[in-house]
């Protein structure tokens, strides 16, 4: 088990930068989700931990040591693949065992690790199987045993579970909780789904064009989202984000041509015009802060969503399955006790409080 | 295609009845414009010499097989004093295995070079081989025979089949192969610790064997079939391959040809790619049905 620090990691790619001045302090045990839309650099991070990429500026520590220079197989990192990279004429045994066979590990010993790695994820009976015979799941299994096997400093997961269906990826996040809980290795964790990170985190950086947005627990990040892009990244349905003016002396807010009440006054930025926030979950049917056109509903079983429009601005509403609006109609509209959130139009930086 | 049809279908029943008799006749017909000549050097290899020169020669095989094939394997035709028919067989497996192993070797690590490696005028070499498919051996044999003689490889087995293993065939293929290799596997290893030659050995190699499999089948009839540049390079006669030994049996004008015996080397000269290919048919196959990715 292995701190990993990044210091100022920059990658560009002929003139393209795709990551701009990355800085983040994994601490020893840490489970760390790298989240982030397709082609934010999240992977290529990952790929500069693990030594298959170099970056063009910066410095990876493991333990305090700098390994920018140091191969892949120096840095006693094991990586998890998107696909697995389970060599087809092997069977599972000897994809387990290879790395090890290298290293000219004792026979029996790699034996030992084998047969103890492959128990811990269930996977025994498969070892004489060829990585064509296994299902999906099985086929995950037997990446995360050649990881495991490795015993590594650090664990490299690269969207592990992005070839699986929804009801396994849900069954093998669960397993890899577990195993963390198990073997307290430092995991980073690369993945677009925020379900996944905010399961799996022990604390998420959130991603966004090369630029690290937010660093913080799964709480922090939903509760206080530094930006708007995080605000609007984590949460389903994402945040609603409107261009306000904050008038009344903060007890009113103008959003293009309608007014909104605001459950406490909000002194400091009156006359502001700035990004007013709000949860879906946070507003609910009825109540007194602000009334809306409804566009549609869209039923998800155990709650509807209220898609309406406050002037121009798009709203969403998480409201109970109980409630039914005729599109068209207007509603009215409130606030529940959750947080609302002010960003800078310019910057996108969160505002206090 | 035997099968019960229900009395509805039975008017189209009936119409594909008709339509696989006419493939059938087809296939036949093909079948026979095919092996109706082997047949016959088949017949041919198994009568006396005086029946093969009656006009209309028989149809239906004679005693002399034992012989026929005895005296070739043997002795060869003495008459035109060429060496037996197994030194040609052995001289011929020597040249057609070292072209098949050679081009193997040589192809299946360019090609990994080629892919694999990031190094200078990487494309430029890459373009170099390609080029050369342009350049097939009857079009460079003057200036091709002009070096392996200054080498002195004249009537040696090297100069045989050494000229003949530069592919860019077996290149290409190799490389078209190894494109379809996910990068993953690459950087697996590259994780496991393997060296580059390491990963060559243990993941390239054995994904490579179908590849492999229908390459050997292909060479090693391109290499038994080969008659221009052994008829140039070989005029030490013990080292004639059976290709050039059975036209050096058919003597010209007035000299007398021992038909049997150039029948028997014929079909003793088309058993070793026939069993080659039977043999390999069962990878071959396996190789296009199962797919390891």
């Amino acid at each position: 088990m292995a701190r990993v620090e990044l210091r100022g990691i920059s990658k560009d790619f002929g003139a393209v930068r795709v990551l701009h001045r990355v800085e983040v302090d994994i601490a020893d045990g840490e489970f760390i989700v790298l989240l982030g839309p397709s082609g934010c650099g999240k992977s290529t991070l990952l790929r500069i931990v693990a030594g298959l990429e170099a970056a063009s500026a910066g410095d990876v520590l493991i333990d305090g040591r700098r390994v920018n220079d140091v191969e892949p197989k120096d840095r006693n990192i094991a990586m998890v693949f998107q696909n697995y990279a389970l060599y087809p004429h092997m069977s599972v045994y000897d994809n387990m065992a290879y790395g090890l066979k290298i290293r000219g590990m004792a026979r029996a010993e790699i034996d030992r690790r084998v047969k103890a790695a492959a128990a811990m994820l269930e996977i025994t009976e498969l070892l004489g199987r060829k990585p064509r015979q296994l299902s999906g799941g099985q086929r995950q299994r037997v990446a995360m045993g050649r990881a495991i096997v490795r015993e590594p400093v650090a664990f490299l997961f690269d969207e592990p579970l992005s070839n699986l269906d929804a009801k396994l990826r849900v069954q093998t996040r669960f397993e890899i909780q577990k195993l963390h809980r198990r073997l307290r290795t430092t995991s980073l964790y690369v993945t677009h789904d925020q379900v996944e990170a905010m399961t799996l985190a022990q604390r998420i950086l959130v991603m966004n064009a090369g630029r690290v947005e937010q660093i913080g627990t799964p709480a922090e990040i939903y509760a206080r989202p530094a930006t708007t892009f995080v605000a609007g990244f984590i949460g389903s349905p994402p945040m609603n984000l409107m261009r306000a003016t904050v008038t009344e002396g903060g007890r009113t807010l103008a959003v293009d041509g309608a007014t909104i009440a605001l459950p406490r006054p909000f002194a400091p930025l009156s006359g502001r015009s700035l990004l007013f926030g709000v949860r879906p979950e946070h507003l609910r049917l009825g109540g007194e802060a602000f009334e809306m056109e409804v566009e549609m509903i869209e039923s998800l079983g155990a709650d509807h969503l209220v898609h309406g429009r406050l002037g121009r601005e798009p709203v969403i509403v998480r409201a109970g399955s109980d409630v039914h609006p005729e599109p068209g109609s207007r509603v009215r509209v409130g606030f529940e006790p959750g947080a609302v959130h002010w960003f800078d139009p310019q910057s996108t930086q969160r505002l206090a409080p | 295609m035997a099968s019960v049809a229900p009395p509805i279908a039975h008017g189209a029943a009936r119409m594909r009845l008709r339509e696989d008799g006419f493939a059938h006749l087809i296939l036949w017909a093909g079948i026979a414009i095919t092996a109706f000549p082997l047949y016959l050097t088949l017949v041919a290899s198994t009568l006396a010499p005086q029946e093969i020169a009656q006009a209309p020669m028989p149809v239906l095989p004679g005693d002399q097989a034992w012989h026929n094939y005895r005296t070739a394997l043997l002795e060869g035709a003495t008459m035109r004093l060429s060496p037996p028919v197994l030194t040609m067989m052995a001289n011929s497996l020597v040249m057609a295995l070292g072209i098949t192993f050679g081009k193997i070797v040589v192809s299946i690590l360019s090609a990994y070079a080629v892919v694999f490696f990031r190094f200078p005028l990487r494309m430029a070499f890459f373009w170099m081989i390609f080029v050369t498919l342009m350049l097939p051996v009857e079009v460079r044999i003057v200036p091709t025979y002009a070096v392996v003689s200054d080498l002195g490889m004249i009537n040696t087995y090297a100069g045989l089949t050494i000229p003949l293993i530069a592919s860019a065939t077996a290149t290409l293929l190799f490389r078209q192969f190894f494109l379809t290799i996910p990068d993953e596997y690459v950087e697996a290893a590259k994780m496991d610790g393997a060296g580059p030659m390491r990963f060559f050995w243990d993941v390239v190699l054995p994904l490579s064997r179908t590849n492999i499999a229908a390459l050997f089948v292909i060479l090693f009839i391109y290499g038994w079939n080969q008659y221009l540049w052994p008829l140039l390079m070989a005029t030490d006669k013990n080292l004639d391959t059976i290709v050039i030994g059975i036209k050096k049996m058919i003597g010209t004008g007035d000299a007398l040809t021992e038909w049997h015996l150039v029948m028997a080397t014929t079909v003793l000269a088309m058993l070793p790619p026939a069993l080659v290919v039977v043999a390999m048919q069962r990878w071959f196959v396996k190789g296009l049905v199962e797919t390891e990715k």
